[in-house]
């Protein structure tokens, strides 16, 4: 008898134990349930209008609370996975939208959900410059910012090498700079397929032909960004045995010293991509997703996209900081390749090229 | 009375009894997955498996299946080969610090593989003090990077089954005057066998599914089922081909599983198992310790040149990266300051835990539980097999389908705060089940006879029987299910809410910053998570109180 009332003790101990955890998951929080259920709650409000995009977006929370008080919105962010994750995401489920408005498409990526039937027409109270829309789809994705690719140098190492720094495409196949360049894959990245881009506009169809010169010159290439740029860039990585990586025109900002930054992007080498914004067909909040979009063209959103998201604003009224003003600098004559271009030869060109480097 | 239709009711109530967690893993796992597969079957509206097997025929599909096959099998026989001493000398020898060293040896288990990707290469990169090997980007470097992960699952499932085993046999085996080598290989090794085969198993799975550390590791030269699966659905959007990969993925694993099954059958299913208590170290034991001793340094290694990394700064050593933690980073790189997600990530773990070992436990139950006709251990098994596919299925189709199937009420599940959790509990669900199987398997079915007749109901016989044995190793699977919830990126990075973002989320997004702080920031945060880690286990290995152990 004694020992069924111990062990019926120790038995409430656990399951008290046990329902004391529970009280820290996530089933038991509010919080995070009132969010969401109701989109069109709220009585005196406009309701919850939900942003799909990816990974890498970020808005200062004064910002969006901003947003939210003006319009009587409560902004939902949905941010997961890369570009191509987010592109797929909303391809697939056109008929069913996960949000209202959908921002980080880019101009590699914006034939498919164009073509699934994505997104529906929508012009914003701002237009921004036509040079960043798209030739197809222009109605309704709408360009919000743009961030180039580059070849990248640490010109300390070169400095005390006494070399001159490659300036072009061709010269990173050049002895002179044998097993200095490391670069992300194209399948793997999106950095890497915006360089794979950069030299198909180059050399047209015997890109995979400089692509076996660069291999031969002793290019290494890794998986993501973060591997070249922290693995193996000489600038930033600990052991990195290379100075010239492939990063983003913004990049030497962020390796300022002083007064000079102590690596520079060669523009002759950039591609330049464009983020787009849209809303969504189907959207639960079309009226909200509007008035995001219009939003994110505004100065003070567009001003504060390079600190953010280390990309430049589109809309030119928009001021960038200090430091991207004298070391972020855009190239000119970026290279270019059609969206619909890259969508209909997007497959053959990864397959082509990762014969090339896996040979 | 008919005696002869005895085994079909049997059959009909242990399918009744596994309708809950049958009915769970058709929702979370068999309905997204079939949906994402039928993606790439039906072409505008027609059914077309020819061109999805068509895929198969490709020599660049080939090349990865194999790699993806051997690469993952050498990883996992290293794993087996080193874990085996290191889950001795921990489980069996009263070494001092065993316990700390027990919860060391699982942290690699839970890092960030962007993380550990970093590590390894400062370490065989170019410049790296390894770099005169020559193993940045080669085969050798992925397989080192699987077995750093998974070596931990081996010493853990190995070492709890040890630790519970008879000494007897063992000791009777020597007092007849067989040698140490003997006794290794004709009654310890046997009496383990389902242990070391359902942990190879499963490290197998891990490996053979393992994604971010073969891309780091591995450069992109080297593309195996589960890259090659994400890049056909995400960058080339060829639903057919990533179909074709997921389907050939499914059938070998359900091959492996079929195969692993069979090599699991307990030689002798009515063993005794006491709890024997480790014993001091001697000096035969050298080649154990030594060995053991190697494997930590290897594990640590990579560890060690992790926590340098978090304390080095721009102007020396310091603390600068952990203070940061409280912020949002260098350019404000995050919408959530470090600890917050690291409560999001305990809390989060909790719900994994809780909602894998349910499961995992009823499974365990179902499965062993001693069969009475040839048709009920078939259906055993299978169900077996069935718990255990969530692991060697791309996550990438999984989080697809997510998002396809589960958008209707009742299952309207894309937003629900628990898709994350339940997620996770499905990734620790097969580990939870193969550390508590074979344990219950080895519980001797007559005790629960007597029990029975002796007037015990069937709740008692399970308090008096099956409890006091499963105790333990439902610790050691609580501490699993934790940690692989505390470190799961992969399908948390895809359904995570961006206001709610676990640790590894938030470490990949500092990595994938530019700005020096947030590199240090990545290291310390990851520090943080693998020192919480520890501290889990270490909790866990306590809780192990020897009276609650006799309950």
């Amino acid at each position: 008898m004694k020992h069924a009332c111990v062990r019926a003790a120790k038995l409430v101990s656990v399951a008290l134990a046990a329902l004391s955890l529970a009280g820290c998951s996530l089933a038991t929080s509010g919080q995070e349930d009132d969010r969401g259920t109701e989109p069109q709650g709220q009585p005196g409000t406009g309701g919850t209008v939900v942003l799909a995009t990816h990974e890498s977006f970020a808005l200062p929370k004064k910002l969006i609370r901003q947003f939210e008080d003006e319009s009587g919105y409560t902004l939902e962010v949905r941010a997961s996975g890369d570009a191509g994750t987010l592109a797929t995401k909303l391809s697939l489920t056109a008929d069913n939208p996960i949000a209202d408005a959908a921002y980080g498409i880019d101009n590699t990526f914006a034939s498919r959900p164009l073509g699934e039937g994505v997104f529906a027409e929508f012009a914003p109270t701002t237009t921004p410059p036509a040079a960043y829309a798209l030739a197809d789809g222009a109605d309704r994705l709408v360009p919000i910012d743009s961030a180039s690719v580059c070849v990248n140098v640490d010109s300390a190492w070169f400095g005390a090498e006494k070399l001159d720094p490659p300036t072009t495409l061709a010269d990173l196949a050049d002895p002179a700079y044998r097993d200095l360049l490391v670069t992300p894959g194209a399948s793997t990245s999106s950095v890497g397929m915006a360089f794979l881009l950069a030299t198909v506009a180059e050399y047209g169809d015997a890109w995979p032909d400089y692509w076996t010169d660069l291999l031969a010159n002793g290019t290494k290439v890794v998986d993501g960004w973060e591997d070249a740029y922290y693995g193996d860039f000489t600038s930033t990585a600990k052991a990195g045995t290379r100075p010239i990586v492939v990063s983003y025109d913004s990049s030497p900002a962020f390796t300022v010293s002083g007064e000079e930054s102590t690596t520079a992007a060669l523009l002759d080498t950039c591609f330049r991509q464009v983020e787009y914004a849209g809303v969504l067909e189907g959207a639960a909040n079309p009226a909200g997703a509007e008035a995001l979009i219009d939003w994110m063209l505004s100065d003070a959103v567009q001003s504060a996209l390079p600190e953010s998201m280390y990309v430049f604003p589109v809309v030119e009224t928009a001021t960038v900081p200090k430091d991207w003003a004298r070391f972020a600098i855009r190239p000119e004559t970026p290279y270019e390749v059609a969206p619909d271009e890259i969508a209909a030869n997007r497959e053959q060109w990864l397959t082509q090229w990762m014969d090339v480097i896996s040979r | 009375m008919d005696g002869r239709h005895l085994p079909v009711r049997r059959i009909a109530g242990l399918l009744l009894l596994a309708l809950g967690p049958v009915l769970v893993l058709g929702v979370l796992f068999v309905l997204p997955v079939s949906g994402m597969v039928a993606q790439g079957f039906w072409v505008d509206g027609r059914f077309a498996p020819g061109e999805v097997l068509d895929v198969l025929a490709r020599p660049r599909v080939h090349r990865i299946a194999w790699f993806t096959l051997w690469s993952s099998s050498v990883a996992t026989l290293v794993a087996v080969v080193v874990g085996l001493p290191v889950a001795h000398a921990l489980h069996r020898l009263r070494l001092p610090g065993r316990s700390v060293l027990r919860a060391a040896v699982l942290v690699p288990f839970v890092l960030p593989t962007v993380v550990v990707g970093v590590a390894f290469r400062t370490l065989l990169g170019e410049g790296g003090p390894l770099g005169f090997l020559g193993l940045d980007g080669t085969p050798v470097a992925i397989i080192s990077g699987l077995v750093f992960f998974n070596v931990a699952l081996v010493v853990r499932a190995v070492g709890t089954a040890w630790e519970s085993l008879d000494p007897r046999p063992g000791e009777a085996a020597a007092a007849l005057g067989a040698t140490p080598l003997q006794v290794l290989r004709t009654v310890t090794l046997p009496a383990l066998r389902p242990a070391i085969v359902g942990a190879a198993s499963v490290v197998f799975l891990f490996c053979a599914t393992a994604f971010g550390i073969v891309l780091t590791l591995g450069g992109v030269r080297y593309g195996t089922v589960e890259t090659e699966i994400y890049l056909l659905t995400t960058t080339v959007f060829d639903l057919r081909a990533a179909a074709a990969l997921s389907v050939l993925q499914i059938v070998v694993v359900v091959a492996l599983l079929a195969v692993s099954a069979r090599l699991r059958q307990v030689p002798d299913p009515t063993a005794q198992r006491v709890v024997a208590l480790p014993r001091s170290v001697r000096r035969s034991d050298w080649p154990v310790l030594s060995a053991t001793a190697l494997v930590l340094v290897a594990v640590a290694l990579p560890l060690v040149s992790l926590v340098a990394g978090s304390f080095e700064t721009s102007g020396g050593w310091g603390l600068d990266n952990y203070r940061a933690l409280t912020t949002s980073g260098d350019n404000r790189a995050l919408l959530v300051p470090v600890t917050a997600a690291l409560a999001t990530s305990l809390r989060t773990a909790v719900d994994a835990t809780w909602m894998s070992l349910l499961v995992g436990l009823l499974v365990a139950a179902l499965v062993t539980r001693r069969s009475h006709s040839v048709a009920e251990r078939r259906v055993r098994s299978v169900l077996d097999g069935f718990f255990m596919l969530p692991l060697g299925v791309s996550a990438v189709t999984l989080g697809f389908g997510f998002l396809i199937t589960l958008d209707q009420p009742p299952l309207d599940l894309r937003d629900s705060p628990l898709l994350v959790p339940m997620a996770q509990a499905l990734v620790a669900l097969p580990l939870v089940v193969r550390t508590l199987a074979p344990v219950l398997g080895a519980i001797d079915d007559r005790q629960r006879q007597a029990a029975a007749s002796l007037g015990a109901s069937p709740a008692r016989t399970l308090l008096t029987v099956d409890l006091p044995v499963v105790w333990k190793p439902m610790l050691a699977a609580s501490g699993f299910a934790f940690a692989v919830s505390l470190g799961e990126f992969g399908a948390t990075s895809f359904l995570a809410r961006d206001d709610t973002p676990t640790l590894p989320v938030v470490i990949y997004r500092l990595i994938g910053n530019p700005g020096e702080l947030n590199y240090g920031m990545a290291l310390a945060a990851s520090v943080v998570l693998a020192a919480t880690t520890a501290c889990v286990m270490l909790a866990v290995e306590r809780l192990r109180v020897p009276s609650l152990g006799a309950l």
